[in-house]
């Protein structure tokens, strides 16, 4: 090669002393500091009291101070709220990974007219804002009586995370092997049992990814129990926080130590299930 | 015992109709081979015979029954998939396991079929292995080891070996073989490679078009093929089919040599079929022969192909001695060794016995 070149090449940047995955590292690292800061200063916080929070905002506080903890346990309605967030995300998402998981199936393994139809059907829920309908939705749930019920939510909730779910589970289960059904039905298989004991083992990843996509902003939701739920005992976890907000004056300390606990359960379930969540998207890239 | 009997079978998807009435009788502990090439509707009839697709038309007996209604699972028939279908998410005894249970067996007997259909393929020190953590060969011998604690009348192999590599795949062909004389079931075995057809079959069912073009014997499909279609496809290097007129005693090629084949009857133009073992060739032009010129040279250490191109245009191929060494374009003269010739007809390609 030429001269010029090898001088390029000689010549010593940023880039020559790091190489472009020093580069890369370097992006990535910060950018898990963006991303990991407001749950840092959140957990933090949590440990401090409201002056000690304006003070200073990014100290380290003294982990053995948790009369925060101890105060929202003990004087607030938190375990109650807790256990209706529960409840509720709990029930949405058994329904939503159940109902979605075998409309799925039928789509994507059976052929019959109108599957696409179907599909397409699912799809369009996707693209509909489903807040906009929340005035319709309020009448349909007080004439079916079950306003300030957690029923309602869980009926909207269900409803909201069907489209995705169908939409990621059809395209994974319609790449399943027919072979293995062929032979699963040889071996004396009802369709029922292939579906539970062949095929759903198969697309475990896939409902992961569902999962998660759908675990998220229900948990956080605050927007539909705020309109549905009016009974104090019934309300979920973001909007119980809300009450520790008063008008003139916030206990942040408390406030911050609510939120730590209501996000520890939805990042545990994600560290927890972050090795399949990863598998599931990139398993059908490597295929 | 199995007995199969297959009448007027057809099958439709939708408008296309793909297996156009298909008779055959297959007797027990018969190992039947289905050869053709692709799409020619030799995996669409082992799977009739499976039962996974329904049959449109025609009938499917199996010892005296019925089985155009019967579900796959009670026919007494098991599978093995080109792609073995092993259940990824499950080990090998689960694997083998799966059927058996499902048959309604007790949990002794089938500890006892799986130990016996292991011990009989090498599986032993295999059971608590998850598919993806075997060879090729091994995941063949789980897929085989699955139909048999079945203990099924009749199996059906669906190319089994067309995923293996060629050293794997005569090394497990003669496994099968040992398999079918072990356990004596009646096989029905689907492949496009005419020498698994060969070495494997008591009886080959050669398939082209959704129709059966002959059935017999290897030899008999080597020796007497029915038709043009058989006489190419059993033999490799193919059968070379050259059209011929005929002059009294002698074949005539247009405007190519002739050669000598004694009296006969029948029509005045036919089509010779000339394997590469019965042609003889001989060097510069001759007056006995086919005149061609050599367009490339096979070798393949105990013998050697010569291609010749005749003055038709058609290619031919001749087994020489591997020394024998011809130059391409060079002129040489076919002629054919005594012995069986091939004769068929030039319009509509079957056999003639003159």
């Amino acid at each position: 090669m030429s001269v010029t070149t090898t001088n390029y090449y000689d010549r010593k940047g940023i880039l020559g002393t790091l190489g472009r995955d020093g580069l890369l590292q370097i992006i990535l690292i910060a950018n898990t500091i963006l991303m990991l800061a407001p749950i840092v200063i959140m957990v933090f916080s949590a440990f401090k009291t409201t002056p000690q929070i304006f003070q200073s905002p990014f100290g380290i506080p003294d982990f053995t101070q948790v009369q925060n903890f101890i105060k929202i346990w003990s004087e607030t309605n938190f375990l109650r709220y807790l256990l209706n967030s529960f409840v509720v995300t709990g029930a949405s998402m058994v329904l939503i990974l159940t109902l979605g998981t075998m409309a799925a199936y039928a789509i994507g393994r059976y052929a019959f007219t109108g599957a696409n139809f179907i599909l397409m059907f699912f799809l369009a829920g996707l693209t509909l804002p489903l807040k906009l309908a929340i005035i319709p939705l309020f009448m349909l749930m007080r004439d079916l009586s079950i306003l300030n019920n957690q029923l309602s939510l869980i009926f909207v909730y269900t409803a909201m995370g069907l489209p995705s779910t169908v939409f990621i589970m059809t395209g994974f289960i319609r790449t399943l092997p027919n072979e293995l059904e062929d032979a699963a039905r040889m071996d004396g298989a009802s369709e029922a049992r292939i579906m539970w004991s062949i095929m759903l083992p198969l697309v475990r990843p896939a409902m992961v990814i569902a999962g998660i996509q759908n675990i998220v902003p229900i948990w956080n939701d605050f927007f539909f129990p705020l309109v549905f739920i009016q009974n104090d005992s019934l309300k979920t976890l973001p909007q119980g926080l809300t009450t520790f907000m008063g008008e003139y004056t916030t206990d942040w300390g408390v406030l911050f130590s609510g939120l730590t606990l209501s996000a520890a359960p939805i990042i545990i379930i994600y560290i927890v299930l972050s090795r399949q969540f990863i598998a599931g998207m990139t398993s059908g890239a490597i295929k | 015992m199995a007995q199969l009997s297959l009448r007027g079978i057809k099958k439709r998807f939708r408008d296309t109709e793909v297996l156009h009435g298909i008779d055959l009788e297959i007797g027990d502990r018969e190992f039947v081979v289905f050869v053709g090439p692709s799409g020619c509707g030799k995996s669409t009839l082992l799977r009739l015979i499976a039962g996974l697709d329904p049959i449109s038309d025609g009938e499917f007996v199996l010892n005296g029954h019925r089985m155009n209604d019967v579900a796959p699972s009670r026919r007494g028939i098991a599978m093995v998939f080109q792609s073995y279908a092993l259940y990824p998410h499950m080990d090998v005894y689960e694997n083998m396991a799966f059927g058996a249970r499902l048959m309604g067996l007790d949990k002794p007997e089938v500890e006892r079929r799986i130990a016996e259909a292991a011990q009989m393929l090498r599986l032993e020190a295999l059971l608590k292995r998850k598919p993806r953590e075997l060879s090729g060969g091994q995941r063949q011998r789980v897929a085989i080891g699955r139909a048999l604690v079945r203990k099924p009348d009749v199996f059906l192999l669906d190319e089994p070996l067309s995923n293996l590599d060629a050293a794997l795949r005569s090394e497990v062909r003669l496994e099968i073989a040992k398999l079918h004389r072990e356990i004596g079931g009646t096989m029905i075995y689907v492949t496009h490679d005419q020498v698994e057809a060969m070495t494997l079959a008591d009886k080959i069912v050669v398939m082209n078009n959704g129709r059966i073009e002959q059935v017999g014997s290897p030899r008999e499909l080597y020796e007497t093929p029915a038709n043009t279609f058989v006489a190419t496809f059993i033999g490799s290097p193919r059968m070379a089919l050259v059209d011929v007129t005929r002059d009294g005693d002698r074949l005539v090629l247009a405007n190519g040599g002739s050669i000598l084949v004694g009296n006969m009857s029948g029509p005045e133009t036919l089509k010779l079929g000339l394997r590469p073992d019965t042609v003889q060739l001989v060097r510069g032009a001759s007056a006995e022969g086919f005149a061609g010129r050599v367009e490339y040279t096979e070798y393949l250490g105990d013998n050697a192909y010569v291609y010749v191109r005749l003055a038709d245009g058609k290619l031919l191929s001749a087994r020489t001695a591997p020394n024998d060494l011809y130059a391409p374009d060079e002129a040489v003269t076919v002629t054919v060794a005594p012995g069986p010739a091939h004769y068929f007809s030039a319009e509509d390609g079957r056999r003639l016995t003159p």
